[in-house]
């Protein structure tokens, strides 16, 4: 019973870090990033390309990894995504949902349908031991713990830089914030810029867990999605809540029955938006 | 046409409409005989692109008159697949009377979907409903009595020689489609097409004068539901076997998608000129796998940025066609 808690709470951990990057697009821009989950698999092919072609350590391959997709973040809003921005969703819906495609094909043609797993020097297989003939990974605990880390900081970044500020003011009205001086683009820019951190440390930690092939984004993307409903939009602990609630939830339906885990997830995400539409703790903005 | 005492005349067929329902009207006699003297090849052919185009049909209803942009109506071309499929293997229907019946039976599961998919909005929306479309395909993965994962064979049509099938599959198709552009057709073209087009212009302003905003996207949502689970029905038929991975896979609506953006959303004419550019590039191109796929991708993203209308919008901007004018234009009568 401890352990169903104990797995489902670290299982959420790593769910936290999928959505984290979606909440906050969202949370900016009204941009639903269809391509979320690709983009944390490409990151998690980087991260396996990387640590093959130069024999790092994970910890340097992040170093690495974590500028890279800041750049390539602020490059696709910038240059691509801000122009499918509007009060119509389909431009970016089909924009988003068309790069899910390329990135797909693209690493299946590179990688090839292989499952593949980052070297992650045995750290995977480390274990704390807590109480009795309980014991925790080491690895799971560090990416609750990361992921702990991101949502506090990222709450610390809106309540109180004036990065923050602008992400809320261009959030509350775009048009005010430009008269106001801020430039949109880019604050946009900066936005995605900042989730592809979070969606870099995603795919390196999805990577190092377990393995990952090429069409493993829609189902990532969709586990993210459930988290940032379930928690509540607009705030980054009710999305990490979110994420503890889905993964608490996957975990006890692995647990009955193997074939119905994810099940019991979707099934807990329909059940929330049923009787709570509004998420578990929704606020208008954090 | 209207005529009123200030010399107004209200305009909604023009040359080419006309001229399009005539060619069509011909196309379709023709395509009917089509069982004597073509080869069955291009019959199975058809059937297929018969139902990738009523699928982005509906998709186009969906998204674009009911601005209502949705990654999930695979859980409804499955769920009429499997319908179909249950009718014919348990229930003794002729599974060619369960096409109808099965889309049917889908429009009525998209009543009580509705209720939970409608909690969303815009971009969510488009997410929640993928979400239902996997629960449909798990649930149906781990109903042992279809086949659970593996899916199952449609038995029911074992007493049929394969030539009386295909031509009977192919006359299905063919009326399907043909039921299906008049379907949405007239249906745009009634009252409720242009509270439709209110909707979707404007949601407030159409509440505001008057029309049930609520009731008519479900309607819409309802009649998408039932053209999708009739293109599944009738695409199982031709393939006479089923799986939860190819019945509700993402693809089938990524493919609409494609479709209806390329062809232009909004329009009729949208899915029918991307069905045949979708067909077209399939020919030439779908040997190159995921390099095929990767450039459908690219394609869709480069139209949606530069051609925002599509390929037919672009044309009917340049040279003003309209093939299925559902617009209204007022002329002075001298």
């Amino acid at each position: 019973m401890i352990e169903v808690l104990v797995q489902g709470l670290l299982l959420g951990g790593l769910y936290g870090l999928f959505a984290l990057g979606l909440s906050l697009m969202f949370g900016v821009m009204r941009l639903t990033n269809t391509a979320h989950g690709d983009f944390i698999i490409l990151a998690a092919f980087g991260a396996i390309l990387a640590t093959s072609a130069l024999a790092w350590s994970p910890f340097g391959v992040a170093m690495l990894l974590l500028p890279l997709s800041f750049a390539f973040g602020y490059g696709v809003q910038r240059w691509v995504l801000n122009g499918t921005l509007g009060k119509d969703p389909l431009p970016s819906l089909v924009v988003t949902f068309g790069l899910s495609i390329v990135i797909q094909n693209g690493l299946l043609e590179v990688f090839s349908a292989d499952p593949r797993s980052l070297e992650s020097g045995g750290l995977n297989l480390q274990s704390l031991p807590v109480g009795e003939g309980l014991s925790v990974g080491t690895l799971p605990l560090l990416v609750f713990g990361v992921a702990a880390a991101c949502t506090l900081g990222l709450q610390q970044l809106f309540q109180r830089t004036a990065l923050g500020r602008a992400f809320r003011a261009v959030s509350d009205d775009r048009e005010i914030a430009e008269l106001m001086g801020l430039d949109a683009r880019k604050v946009y820019a900066l936005a995605t810029a900042i989730a592809f951190l979070v969606i870099a440390l995603a795919g390196l930690f999805q990577a190092m867990r377990t393995t990952v092939s090429p069409a493993d984004g829609p189902l990532l993307l969709l586990f993210a999605f459930e988290a940032v409903i379930i928690g509540g939009m607009g705030s980054f602990w009710g999305t990490f809540v979110g994420a503890m609630v889905l993964g608490l939830t996957q975990q006890v339906g692995f647990r009955i029955d193997p074939g119905w885990g994810i099940w019991f997830g979707h099934l807990m995400f329909l059940a929330v938006l049923l009787v709570r539409p509004q998420g578990l703790f929704p606020k208008t903005r954090g | 046409m209207a005529h009123n005492s200030m010399g107004l005349e209200v305009v909604r067929s023009t040359a080419a409409s006309r001229a399009a329902l005539g060619a069509g009207a011909v196309l379709g006699v023709v395509a009917a005989s089509m069982p004597f003297w073509a080869e069955s090849s291009w019959m199975r052919e058809f059937v297929e692109i018969a139902c990738y185009f009523i699928f982005a049909m509906m998709w186009n209803l969906l998204a674009g008159y009911g601005g209502m942009v949705s990654i999930g109506q695979q859980a409804f071309f499955g769920f009429g697949g499997y319908a179909m499929l249950m009718l014919g293997n348990f229930a003794g229907v002729n599974p060619f009377v369960a096409i109808p019946l099965a889309a049917l039976a889908t429009g009525l599961v998209a009543v009580p979907v509705s209720r939970i998919a409608f909690r969303l909005q815009g971009g969510y929306f488009a997410i929640g409903t993928w979400v239902i479309a996997e629960v449909f395909r798990l649930s149906f993965a781990n109903a042992t009595f279809v086949g659970g994962g593996s899916g199952t064979s449609l038995t029911a049509l074992r007493g049929i020689s394969k030539a009386t099938r295909e031509s009977v599959t192919f006359w299905t198709a063919l009326a399907c489609v043909v039921a299906s552009v008049a379907l949405v057709y007239l249906f745009l073209r009634s009252k409720r097409g242009l509270a439709l087009l209110a909707i979707r212009d404007n949601e407030v302003a159409a509440e505001s004068q008057g029309i049930a905003v609520q009731r008519m996207k479900l309607a819409v949502y309802v009649v998408a539901a039932f053209g999708a689970g009739l293109a599944g029905a009738l695409y199982f038929v031709g393939n006479l076997r089923i799986s939860p991975d190819a019945a509700f896979s993402v693809n089938w609506t990524a493919f609409a998608i494609f479709m209806v953006v390329i062809g232009g959303i909004g329009r009729i004419e949208g899915p029918i000129v991307g069905a045949l550019i979708f067909w077209a590039l399939n020919k030439l191109f779908s040997d190159y796998g995921t390099w095929y796929l990767l450039g459908l991708g690219l394609l869709a993203i480069v139209v949606t940025i530069f051609f925002k209308q599509g390929l037919w919008g672009w044309a009917q901007q340049r040279w003003g066609w309209a093939l299925f004018p559902t617009s209204r234009q007022l002329k002075v009568t001298p």
